[in-house]
C-alpha cells in the first residue's frame, strides 16, 4: 500500500504525459482538471518542449463535467486542436476526475481515428500509478493505437542492425536528452543504428512507424520500461537484452558495449568486431588519458575533497553511481536511498546488482520514496571526513545541515540547469567528476 | 453584503461569490461599466491547461514558518510545491530571515484503492505521522479533485486529529475542478486560517499594520515606520502565532486586492480589524489616495501629507525624465487581475501607450463590496480607456495571436510562460517577480528604468524570433483571436 510520502521525487501518472512532449512534434491533450499540467510543469520546470506546458490543450475539468461526463468537452478540444496547433501525433490522457467519473476517452479516439488522425488514448488518473510506470503505458499505448496501423508496411525484425533502445525516462531523468544521443553515438560505434524514440535524435513519429522493423531491445534500467520491452518482445518477437543500470565511466560502458554487442551478434546483426573492438579501445584510452590525468588532484590535493557519498536518486542511478564513485574516483558510497518508488517485486535484484559493486564493502541500500524520512537516517549518520549528497533539490539544505557538498543530479531540481549534457557512457563519467569537484572546488573562495 | 462566512468549512467559490469570470474581451471601460451590472462570463470552445486551486491555497500555507503542509491526494496534486520551498530558501533575505527551514510538505499519496475504499483512515494517520516528524504548530490539509469527487469527510478527519494532538488542524477545500478561478484557492486558505487560526483579539495595537503579500521585497517596513507602525507579514513568512493575533492590528493593507480580498474582509467583518479599502498604491494618484486613506486610518493624516510631499520631491522629477525617453511608446500587460490592472497604471505614468492586456480573470468588486478597491476603474478613471483587454485566464493560443497583431514595443508579465511568446515575436518582454517592485512613486521609477533596459537590450529577443519554433497553425494565426470564445465578436486591433 503507498504511504505518506515527503518532498516527493516523482509525480503521478499523468506526468507521463512528459514522454508524449519528448517526442518531436507530438502534442498531449489533457481530460484532466485544471491545475494537472501546471503541477507537472512545475514539477519538472523548464520542460515544456514543442506543445507541452501551458501550450497543451487541457479540458480543465470543472463541476458540471464531473456531473455530466467530460467526453462531449473532449471531443470539443480536440476538434478544435487540429485547427490550432500543428502536431504529428496526439495523446490524450486522462487524470484522475475523468478516470473516476469514467469517461470513454478510447472510444472517442475511434471517431477520430475514423478520419484517420493519429490520435492515442491512455489512461493516467493519478491515483492508477506513477509515472516511472505510466511512462510504460504511454509508449505501449502508442504502440498499439499508432505504430499498429502501420505495420503490415514494415517487415519485422527485418533490419538487423537496428535497435529499440528503452532508458531514461524523459524529463524524469534530467539528463534524458544528452543520455540519449550518447548512447546513440556509442551504439553507432559498435555498428547498430539505436533508435531512441525521444528527443532531437529520434525521428519523431517516422521512426516510431518503424520501430516493428527493429531487430531487439536494449533495456537499461533497472525497473522502468520493462512492460515495453515485453510488449515488443510479445507483438513483434523482438528479444531485449538487459542492462540494470545507467553505464557511468569507463567499467559499465565498456561492460555495457560488449553486453549489447554479443547480444547483437547472437541475434544475427552484421557487426565488424574489429571496427566495434578498435572504437571502444579509442573510447576507453581518451578516458583514461583524462583519469590519469587526473589522479594526482583526486590523491593529492590538500584542502579537502569528498571522501564519500550518498545519493538520492532512481535505482539507475543509484547503481551506475555507486559504481563509478568507487571504482572511478575513489569515493565511497555509504548509505543509498532509491527514492522511486520502486515496486518490491524488484528489490532483490536492485540490492544483489549493488552488491556487485564491491567484494569488500557492503553498501546499506533503501527502498524509500517517502524522501523525508530518507533524510532522516542520513540525519542520524556519522561518517569521518567530508561528504557529498548527490540528489534532487530538497536535498539542498540537508546537505547544508551536514556541512557536505551538494550535487543536484535529479528531479526536482531547481537549483540547476540541465540542457543536453548527459551522465552516461565514458564522457558521462568525465562529466560527473567534472560536476563534483567543481562543486567541490567553489567552495573555495 | 460581504461573503464571508466562518461557520461554512468552504468557502465558496469566487464565480458564485463575486460573478467573477474568465473570458472577456472589450476596453477596460466596458469591462468596468459591465461590472456594475451583471458581468456574464464566456465559454471557449478550446483551451489549454491553466492553474488550479490547490497551487494557490498552497502558496500561501507552505511558506508560514512553522507550518506543515499535506496534500490530500495522489501524488501528483503536490507535485509543484517544491517550488515554494525554493521561493521561501531564496527570498529569505528579503525578510531579514537568516536559517530558513526546510519546508514541511507531504502527500498522502492515493492510490486506486483508495479511491474505492476511502481514504479517511489514510488521512488520520498521515496526519499523526506529519505531527511526529515536523513537530509542526499546525497542520494544513489541501483537497484535490480525487478526495473532493469520492467525498471523503475531511473536516471529520481535521477535528479529530485537532482534538488529539492539540495543534490546529486545517482543512482547506482547494478542489481544483471547483472553480476556474485558481485565485479561488486563496480565499480556501484564507477562510481556513481566519476559520482556525486567527483568535479573538487580546488589544488593539496601533503600531502594527497587516500586509496581505506574497513574498517580495519589504518596503513596507520603511512606509509604515513614519507612522509609528510596523508590517505584520501575511502569510508567507509569518508563524502560526503572528497569523493568530493578526486579529489585533490597526488595519489591513494589501499588495494585489486580489489575493488579499478574503482575508482582509474576514479580518474586517470577524475581528475588527480595518480594511484598507483604496487600492493598492500604483501611479501617481492612487498612490497619493492610498498614502492618504493609510494616514486617516492610522489617525496621522498629516504624517501623510508629509510623507506624499516628501516622495514626489524626490521623485516626480526622475517620473518627468522617464516619461520624456518613453512617450509614444506602446506596450501589452500579461498579470493576474489586481496586478495587471496596477501594471496599466504605471504604464500611463511613464507615457506608454497601452494596446491591451490579457488579464487572468476579472472580480467585478471584491469582497468589500467597495467600488475604491477597484483598480481598473481607477486606472480609467486617472488616466482613460485601455483597448483590447482579454479576460483570459492563460489561454496562450488567444496571448500568440493577439500579440502578433498588436506588436507592442514590449511587453509586460507577471506570471511565467507568458514572456517567452513576447520574445519568440521579437517584443522585448519584461518579468518582474517582486510584486513590489512598482509600488509607490518610487516604484515608477523602478518600472521605467527596467522598461528602457529592456527595450534597449533587444538583441536576444530579435535573435530568438528568427529561430523560432511555432507549433501555432497559420489558420490559427489569421483567424480572429477570439473565435473560439462563445459570442465572438469581430475584434479589431487598434
Amino acid at each position: 500500500m503507498a504511504g505518506l510520502i515527503e518532498q516527493e521525487r516523482y509525480t503521478c501518472a499523468i506526468g507521463a504525459l512528459q514522454s508524449v512532449v519528448a517526442i518531436p512534434k507530438a502534442v498531449p491533450i489533457l481530460h484532466a482538471g485544471p491545475g494537472c499540467g501546471n503541477m507537472i510543469m512545475g514539477f519538472f520546470e523548464r520542460s515544456t518542449g514543442y506543445a507541452g506546458g501551458n501550450t497543451s490543450p487541457c479540458t480543465n475539468f470543472s463541476e458540471s463535467e464531473v456531473i455530466f461526463g467530460g467526453i462531449d468537452r473532449l471531443r470539443q478540444i480536440v476538434k478544435n486542436t487540429y485547427k490550432v496547433l500543428d502536431t504529428d501525433i496526439q495523446v490524450i490522457l486522462s487524470g484522475c476526475t475523468a478516470g473516476i467519473v469514467g469517461d470513454d476517452i478510447e472510444s472517442l479516439v475511434d471517431e477520430f481515428r475514423a478520419e484517420g488522425k493519429n490520435i492515442v488514448a491512455v489512461e493516467t488518473p493519478g491515483f492508477k500509478c506513477n509515472n516511472f510506470e505510466a511512462h510504460s503505458l504511454v509508449v505501449n499505448a502508442i504502440i498499439d493505437q499508432y505504430v499498429a496501423l502501420f505495420e503490415e508496411e514494415q517487415p519485422y525484425r527485418s533490419d538487423k542492425n537496428a535497435i529499440i533502445l528503452l532508458s531514461s525516462i524523459p524529463y524524469q531523468d534530467p539528463f534524458w536528452k544528452g543520455n540519449l544521443a550518447e548512447y546513440k553515438r556509442l551504439l553507432h560505434g559498435i555498428g547498430l543504428d539505436a533508435k531512441v524514440l525521444f528527443g532531437p535524435k529520434s525521428d519523431g513519429v517516422e521512426e516510431w512507424k518503424r520501430i516493428p522493423r527493429a531487430n531487439f531491445t536494449a533495456l537499461v534500467s533497472p525497473w522502468y520500461g520493462e512492460p515495453i520491452a515485453e510488449h515488443l518482445e510479445e507483438k513483434y518477437g523482438q528479444p531485449f537484452v538487459h542492462f540494470p543500470h545507467i553505464p557511468i565511466g569507463a567499467n559499465e560502458t565498456e561492460r555495457f558495449l560488449r553486453t549489447v554487442l554479443a547480444f547483437a551478434e547472437k541475434q544475427g546483426a552484421e557487426i565488424d568486431r574489429i571496427a566495434a573492438e578498435r572504437f571502444i579501445r579509442r573510447e576507453t584510452e581518451a578516458y583514461y588519458e583524462e583519469i590519469d590525468n587526473l589522479a594526482t588532484f583526486l590523491l593529492e590535493f590538500r584542502y579537502g575533497l569528498p571522501n564519500h557519498a550518498h545519493i538520492f536518486h532512481d535505482a539507475g542511478y543509484v547503481l551506475g553511481l555507486s559504481k563509478f564513485l568507487l571504482h572511478e574516483t575513489g569515493i565511497v558510497p555509504k548509505e543509498q536511498f532509491v527514492v522511486d518508488g520502486i515496486p518490491e517485486r524488484y528489490h532483490d535484484g536492485i540490492r544483489r546488482e549493488l552488491a556487485k559493486t564491491s567484494d569488500k564493502k557492503n553498501i546499506p541500500l533503501f527502498f524509500e520514496p517517502d524522501a523525508g524520512k530518507a533524510q532522516d537516517v542520513v540525519r542520524s549518520l556519522h561518517h569521518n571526513g567530508r561528504g557529498i549528497i548527490i540528489g534532487s533539490g530538497w536535498d539542498r539544505e540537508l546537505a547544508e545541515e551536514k556541512e557536505y557538498d551538494f550535487l543536484s543530479a535529479s528531479a526536482p531540481s531547481p537549483y540547476r540547469l540541465v540542457l543536453t549534457s548527459h551522465y552516461a557512457g565514458y564522457s558521462g563519467g568525465l562529466r560527473v567528476i567534472e560536476d563534483i569537484y567543481n562543486t567541490s572546488l567553489a567552495t573555495y573562495r | 453584503m460581504s461573503k464571508v462566512d466562518l461557520s461554512l468549512s468552504e468557502v465558496q467559490v469566487r464565480e458564485l461569490r463575486l460573478g467573477s469570470i474568465t473570458g472577456f474581451q472589450g476596453s477596460a471601460q466596458e469591462l468596468v461599466s459591465a461590472s456594475r451590472c451583471g458581468l456574464r462570463d464566456k465559454n471557449r470552445s478550446f483551451s489549454q491547461c491553466l492553474g488550479c486551486s490547490t497551487g494557490n491555497a498552497a502558496c500561501m500555507v507552505t511558506l508560514i514558518r512553522d507550518a506543515a503542509v499535506i496534500s490530500h491526494g495522489p501524488v501528483g496534486c503536490s507535485s509543484c510545491l517544491h517550488e515554494f520551498a525554493f521561493t521561501y530558501r531564496v527570498n529569505a533575505p528579503l525578510r531579514n530571515l537568516d536559517r530558513p527551514t526546510q519546508r514541511k510538505i507531504y502527500s498522502t499519496n492515493l492510490d486506486e484503492g483508495d479511491t474505492v475504499y476511502g481514504s479517511d483512515q489514510k488521512l488520520a494517520s498521515a496526519i499523526r505521522e506529519v505531527n511526529e516528524r515536523a513537530t509542526p504548530n499546525a497542520i494544513f490539509v489541501l483537497t484535490t479533485c480525487a478526495v473532493g469527487i469520492i467525498g471523503d469527510d475531511v473536516e471529520s478527519v481535521t477535528e479529530e486529529a485537532e482534538a488529539e494532538l492539540g495543534i490546529p488542524v486545517v482543512p482547506i477545500f482547494c478542489e481544483g475542478f471547483k472553480s476556474k478561478v485558481w485565485t479561488t484557492g486563496f480565499d480556501a486558505g484564507y477562510h481556513a486560517i481566519a476559520r482556525k487560526i486567527i483568535k479573538q483579539p487580546r488589544e488593539r495595537r496601533t503600531d502594527v499594520v497587516n500586509v496581505i503579500n506574497f513574498w517580495g521585497s519589504d518596503i513596507f517596513t520603511e512606509w509604515l515606520e513614519p507612522f509609528g507602525a510596523k508590517p505584520n507579514f501575511i502569510t508567507p513568512y509569518a508563524t502560526v502565532d503572528s497569523l493568530a493575533y493578526s486579529s489585533e492590528a490597526a488595519a489591513t493593507i494589501q499588495a494585489c486586492p486580489t489575493l488579499g480580498s478574503y482575508l482582509a474582509a474576514a479580518l474586517e467583518q470577524e475581528f475588527g480589524v480595518p480594511e484598507i479599502k483604496t487600492a493598492s498604491p500604483y501611479g501617481i494618484p492612487q498612490t497619493d489616495r492610498w498614502f492618504r486613506a493609510l494616514g486617516k486610518m492610522l489617525g496621522k493624516p498629516d504624517v501623510a501629507e508629509t510623507l506624499i510631499a516628501q516622495k514626489k520631491k524626490e521623485y516626480i522629477p526622475q517620473i518627468e525624465a522617464l516619461r520624456e525617453k518613453l512617450t509614444g511608446r506602446t506596450a501589452y500587460v500579461t498579470a493576474g487581475a489586481g496586478h495587471g490592472h496596477a501594471l496599466l497604471a504605471v504604464l500611463a505614468e511613464l507615457g506608454v501607450a497601452a494596446k491591451g492586456a490579457a488579464v487572468f480573470h476579472h472580480d467585478p468588486l471584491y469582497d468589500n463590496g467597495s467600488e475604491d478597491s477597484d483598480a481598473l476603474a481607477q486606472r480609467v478613471r486617472d488616466y482613460g480607456d485601455v483597448p483590447n483587454i482579454n479576460v483570459c485566464n492563460k489561454q496562450e493560443f488567444e496571448l500568440v495571436n493577439q500579440l502578433s497583431r498588436i506588436r507592442p514595443d514590449f511587453m509586460l508579465a507577471r506570471h511565467g510562460g507568458m514572456t517567452l511568446w513576447g520574445a519568440k515575436l521579437g517584443i522585448p518582454s519584461l518579468l518582474i517577480g517582486d510584486e513590489h517592485f512598482g509600488m509607490g512613486y518610487e516604484g515608477i521609477v523602478r518600472y521605467g528604468e527596467r522598461i528602457i533596459e529592456t527595450i534597449e537590450n533587444d538583441e536576444f529577443v530579435k535573435n530568438l524570433e528568427k529561430h523560432a519554433i511555432n507549433p501555432y497553425t497559420k489558420w490559427w494565426l489569421a483567424q480572429e483571436p477570439f473565435t473560439f470564445m462563445e459570442g465572438a465578436e469581430i475584434w479589431q486591433a487598434s
